[in-house]
């Protein structure tokens, strides 16, 4: 099937292979060793995959109020959003 | 009672996984890879980063839509709940009334959603409907064409019309769930209507009125057919909300860049606000269901 | 709220929420000239003549087919992948169940706009422009989590000791399934068709924008036709009033059950 309308480039399709393989290592990692449901400093209780989940979003927010803000390159935010996804796994 | 786990459980969920993920994955990444790039037609495109969100974070006409939009959400809930709460009271609660109402009710959700915008189109003409003739012929000139005032008026109207229905039947469902002895109770004790429904039917419907209320901010933050077919977003930008706006970006510009920039924003806001939904919607079931 | 006045509140509401419905029908049984020379409250001299055009013409009925023929397709599809989704939902526990549940959700409530062009795309792509099984496929979107999550609501009320008992006596899941299971999940299946021919019939944006003429809905029939012959008002209220008639035929079957699928929360 022709994809150029999906209009790939090497960043995106990076990008998508990033997150597609962190949520198989997420499931590998689940089937080996079960998450179990517990309090951090969110709100809520969470499973594993739920501080996953919150991680992404805020970091995706992080980056939107990184281009709206300021005018670095978004390259600067990227791990910025590393060490945040970390912090909100392990202790959220 | 726990679940049994069983992961090949998964092959049941495959086909509306292959199915959903057909109709959302794909899409959704062919939008990531608009976003980032400059396209003039097919095969001729060029890579400019986060220029497009940069462009649309900054979009003057896009922070007006949002802020119409929250206005417009809230002041859609604030009619449409306790409306929607003092309509289900009134609801008969046996007899053949029950199956007439919810009938009724039932009615306007299930109109095609530019057919409600036509049929309030009609209505609200000063010429040939009977609200707008009624309204000038009170000699308060009305014509939701023209002024911004009136447009928002009919679409409120309109917006309260087609969906506070859905509040009743919600709020109606979870009235019915309180058992009798309750109300027996209550009644010994003399308490009086107001009393009933403070301290009885209102903490009983927190649930349903929960999701109600959410149901009702996602639904009208999406809004799009009815004003389309009514306003068309005008007069002027006055009644241009998101889906109105990026519609005009995306089909009517053929802008694939900055109409994909903002459908991710549009998307993240939607997300964030989906969490909450159902994270609170978990707590209601644990609280509720047994 | 003393009986009596809530009676006549309950009334006045109706009263309210027929009128802009009653208009119409109204402007649907007078000639259009008829409707603009004066304004009356009931068709003085009422006329079927709106109908009759609709009910003629292939341009405008075919559009009634073509939204029957996709509802319908959308229908089957969302239930059939469903029924087998909601059950594992809530009997099993596995990789991923809360993610993926949460993940349909999101799908119920994303802005259709974000999806329409790269869906457009798709199915230009796929060369399925102008077919009914686009649009069906389209609403998939929306009404397979849709389904899931209320065959979900409903399944989870069936005690899980049913279905032990039956694996004991020696059913094999399918059997079970089908056997069993579904007709006592019936009021539940019907919901769920329910709330699936709703959001696909009220649905246009997507209905819209992926046909041409060969699968166009009558909703857009309707808004085409308009610009079109200038406006004729009766016969754009005819064909709205008959877009109503079969989302009420449909509300009589499941009146008595519709109250619960509201109830869980889960349209």
């Amino acid at each position: 099937m022709d994809l150029e309308w999906m209009a790939w480039t090497p960043v995106t399709a990076g990008f998508f292979i990033a997150i597609g393989g962190m949520l198989v290592g997420m499931g590998i990692w689940q089937y080996i060793s079960p998450t179990i449901e517990r309090k951090g400093f969110l709100p809520i209780k969470t499973t594993r995959g739920d501080r996953f989940f919150i991680g992404l979003l805020t970091s995706a927010y992080i980056n939107i109020a990184w281009v709206g803000l300021t005018s670095w390159s978004l390259w600067f935010a990227v791990p910025i959003c590393i060490v945040w996804l970390i912090i909100v796994l392990r202790f959220g | 009672m726990e679940k049994w786990d069983n992961n090949n459980a998964w092959f049941l969920v495959l086909p509306v996984f292959i199915i959903v993920a057909f109709s959302a994955i794909i899409p959704l990444m062919t939008v990531v890879n608009y976003s980032v790039q400059d396209i003039f037609g097919p095969g001729e495109r060029i890579f400019v980063g986060s220029e497009w969100f940069k462009e649309t974070l900054a979009n003057r006409r896009l922070h007006e839509a949002l802020w119409r939009q929250f206005l417009f959400s809230g002041l859609v809930l604030l009619i449409e709940m306790p409306l929607g709460v003092m309509i289900a009271l009134a609801m008969p609660k046996r007899g053949w009334g029950v199956s007439f109402s919810l009938v009724t009710l039932a009615l306007p959700l299930l109109i095609p959603w530019n057919v409600i915008g036509t049929i309030w189109l009609i209505f609200t003409r000063p010429d040939i409907g009977l609200f707008g003739f009624i309204i000038n012929s009170m000699g308060i000139a009305f014509d939701h064409t023209a002024s911004p005032l009136d447009a928002w008026i009919t679409l409120m109207l309109m917006e309260v019309w087609h969906w506070t229905p859905l509040v009743v039947l919600l709020a109606y469902a979870g009235l019915r769930a309180i058992p009798e002895v309750y109300y027996q109770a209550a009644k010994i004790d003399g308490a009086s209507a107001w009393a009933t429904f403070r301290y009885i039917q209102l903490p009983k419907m927190r649930g349903v009125l929960t999701i109600a209320l959410l149901l009702r901010f996602m639904d009208s933050f999406l809004i799009y057919a009815e004003p389309f077919v009514l306003t068309g977003g005008g007069p002027g930008n006055s009644t241009t909300f998101l889906s109105i706006y990026l519609v005009k970006l995306a089909v009517g510009q053929f802008d694939l860049g900055p109409a994909a920039a903002f459908s991710i924003i549009y998307f993240l806001i939607v997300l964030a606000l989906c969490f909450v939904f159902y994270q609170v919607l978990q707590n209601v079931g644990k609280g509720e269901r047994v | 709220m003393k009986p009596k006045k809530r009676t006549i509140l309950l009334a006045f509401y109706f009263g309210l929420l027929f009128l802009p419905i009653y208009w119409m029908l109204n402007m649907s049984l007078r000639t259009n000239a008829d409707i603009l020379s004066v304004l009356t409250l009931y068709p003085t001299d009422p006329t079927l003549v709106n109908y009759i055009k609709i009910f003629t013409d292939p341009s405008w009925y075919s559009g009634y087919i073509n939204s029957m023929i996709y509802v319908a397709m959308n229908t089957t599809i969302s239930l059939t992948v469903a029924l087998p989704a909601a059950y594992a939902f809530s009997r099993y526990r596995f990789v991923g169940d809360k993610q993926i549940f949460f993940w349909l959700l999101t799908n119920r409530m994303a802005p259709a706009a974000v999806f329409l062009l790269p869906f457009f795309q798709l199915y230009s792509t796929l060369g399925l422009i102008d077919t009914h099984i686009a649009v069906a496929m389209a609403h998939c979107l929306f009404n397979v989590p849709l389904a899931v999550w209320i065959l979900e609501g409903f399944m989870s009320g069936i005690p899980r000791e049913i279905d032990e008992t039956a694996f004991i006596d020696g059913y094999s899941l399918p059997r079970f399934f089908i056997t069993v299971f579904i007709p006592l999940i019936r009021a539940g299946v019907g919901v769920t068709a329910f709330f699936c021919f709703m959001f696909s019939w009220v649905e246009l944006l997507f209905a819209r924008t992926l046909t041409v003429t060969d699968a166009k809905p009558i909703g857009a029939i309707m808004t085409r036709t308009i610009s079109a012959t200038g406006l004729d008002w009766g016969l754009m209220a005819a064909a709205g009033v008959l877009t109503i008639v079969p989302g009420a035929l449909v509300i009589w079957f499941v009146r008595n059950h519709m109250a619960k699928g509201f109830a869980l929360g889960r349209v």
